[in-house]
């Protein structure tokens, strides 16, 4: 990976995010079901780790686990999860279902999700095993709203502060939005740097988290801590998709045909400018 | 037992390199050989429960060995999700430790004791529970927590074997303590943990039933031994410090009826507190009838 993406890669990492938004609404639309918005919202954030950031020994824990079909088409198209595979996606007898599977049976996917809270608990653990055995590697960590909701979720922060776990990176999809609402009317999480900074974390804002030089900048930013780094990615949920940017009903919907249709020709328009 | 824990848990550490000790915070005077010995492999985690479990996790799907330590409340119900997600589910190698199972703490108050460890944490896939009878038992307990690949949980306690019996015998998932001398036992006493020695000497000598030693959960078998017994006296006793729900009373009921062996059942155990009042492991015990004198009078009502 180079220091700075230039533009070439800012350019190729456009056309991957497309080729991923397609399969991403083409997996939801085959399984009729919802959480659209959820992976939208982190895609950008996904494609950059899996497409440009992240090298082959480092681990990716996705902690808000209901954007896994995000998680499964990035995985794949970077090559770490057979393509074919992602054709069973929410089948029965299924490894992808509609949250990531248990039991370490997908190598890049160490951890089954889904119960917000435990990612970056988990993630501390892999990164201090390092320490004990001599391996040298990242892990990244992708956080939601919701998850910061939970008080494992700052019991973790305390303890990679406090261990100066240096190889980890938090990347928060901050899109504002959880289950029955906006954030800050549900539990408001701001100043959301303060807080992460306060715990003690090297922490970078994204001013636009769905935007790839945005995303890299922050990286950037923190890149040469000695802390671990918290990349505050201010992002909107449904992204890219018109009638399902900031609406907390994409949490749950699934497309209708015209739906489809219309998510689709708006991905082309996008392509073509 | 953790005196004997923390010496056997020393040795252990330094011989296996990949052994990671977590404490949430707990065990002064008990673990600082521990610490000693293991040095940056003994990681205090702070009041965490759920993040020790978590980090445990992630350090286990690395290959190295973590136990989690705690009282046995902290340690099994503030991070039960952490421990059915992270690590059942994914059947990682990690060991949870809950000190003063049962009553334990006595005086410290309902906060302080498990009455339901066992029963939550059999439940769980994958899962497996160990419960050494006396503290000379736990080495034993150890072996088999380590040599046991997957999630696992030790429950310590506190029981002097007595000196006027011989044993205890190896540690084994159930084991015979006591056998009748008359040709047939009159009952068939199954307990779980440290409260069962409270039975030891006495039963001994009426000689008229079998005890075993049930020390670990969930019941994935029964013994010859023990389902002979219970097919000639038909008499079933168990006696637990844990909650009736869920506990030893009732996995064995299930495996008795699986073998369609007909047998009376009567059922010694925790029964919270009833009269909503505090004191020590001995003043709890008393309350739940699971104390030397109350033990002796249920019996002999039993076998009258």
């Amino acid at each position: 990976m180079k220091d700075h993406p230039d533009g070439n890669d800012l350019k190729e990492l456009a056309q991957f995010r497309q080729q991923c938004a397609k399969k991403v609404l083409e997996l939801y639309k085959m399984a009729n079901a919802g959480h659209i918005g959820s992976s939208l919202s982190c895609l950008e954030i996904l494609v950059d780790l899996c497409f440009y950031r992240m090298s082959n020994d480092d681990v990716l824990i996705l902690s808000k686990g209901h954007a896994a079909a995000a998680l499964y088409t990035t995985l794949s198209l970077s090559g770490r999860l057979p393509e074919a595979q992602l054709d069973s996606f929410y089948k029965e007898g299924t490894l992808l279902a509609a949250h990531p599977p248990c039991g370490g049976t997908i190598g890049a996917i160490p951890f089954g999700t889904g119960s917000l809270g435990h990612g970056l608990g988990l993630s501390c653990g892999i990164a201090l095993s390092c320490r004990f055995t001599g391996k040298s590697f990242k892990v990244f960590t992708v956080l939601s709203d919701g998850d910061c909701n939970e008080g494992s979720t700052w019991e973790a922060a305390l303890f990679a502060s406090h261990h100066k776990l240096s190889n980890l990176t938090v990347i928060i999809d901050i899109n504002g939005l959880q289950g029955l609402g906006y954030t800050k009317d549900i539990l408001n999480l701001e100043p959301i740097l303060d807080k992460w900074q306060s715990f003690g974390f090297a922490v970078a804002i994204a001013k636009d988290g769905n935007d790839f030089s945005s995303l890299s900048r922050a990286h950037e930013n923190v890149q040469s801590s000695k802390e671990p780094r918290c990349i505050i990615a201010r992002t909107i949920k449904g992204h890219g998709i018109s009638y399902m940017a900031d609406r907390v009903e994409w949490h749950y919907l699934p497309m209708k045909d015209e739906h489809y249709t219309q998510a689709l020709s708006q991905i082309a328009n996008a392509e073509a400018e | 037992m953790r005196k004997e824990f923390s010496g056997w848990i020393e040795n252990f550490g330094r011989a296996e390199p990949r052994f990671v000790f977590l404490t949430g915070d707990l065990g002064f005077a008990a673990l600082e050989n521990v610490q000693a010995a293991l040095q940056g492999r003994f990681i205090n985690m702070g009041v965490c429960e759920q993040n020790m479990v978590s980090v445990a996790a992630g350090l286990a799907q690395q290959g190295l060995v973590p136990l989690c330590y705690s009282i046995a409340p902290f340690a099994v119900f503030r991070p039960f999700e952490q421990i059915r997600l992270d690590l059942a589910l994914h059947k990682l190698n990690v060991k949870i430790v809950g000190n003063g199972g049962g009553y334990g703490y006595g005086i410290m108050g309902a906060s302080h004791h498990a009455l339901e460890d066992i029963a939550v944490l059999s439940v769980l896939q994958n899962f497996c529970c160990f419960i050494p009878l006396c503290n000379s038992d736990v080495s034993g307990a150890c072996e088999a927590l380590f040599r046991h690949v997957g999630p696992s949980y030790l429950r310590l306690g506190f029981g002097v074997w007595p000196a006027t019996i011989e044993g205890p015998s190896r540690f084994k998932p159930i084991r015979k303590l006591i056998a009748t001398r008359e040709a047939r036992p009159k009952a068939t006493v199954v307990g779980l943990g440290p409260v069962l020695l409270n039975t030891l000497p006495w039963i001994c000598e009426t000689g008229v039933a079998d005890v075993f030693a049930v020390s670990q959960m969930p019941l994935t078998d029964l013994t010859n031994d023990l389902l002979s017994s219970v097919s000639a006296s038909g008499l079933v006793w168990v006696i637990e410090e844990h909650s009736a729900r869920g506990g030893l009373g009732e996995h064995l009921a299930t495996w008795l009826a699986k073998r369609a062996i007909p047998f009376t059942f009567y059922h010694s155990h925790a029964l919270g507190y009833p009269d909503g009042l505090y004191g020590s492991q001995s003043y709890h015990q008393t309350l739940s009838r699971l104390d030397t004198a109350s033990l002796q009078r249920t019996f002999q009502q039993l076998i009258s």
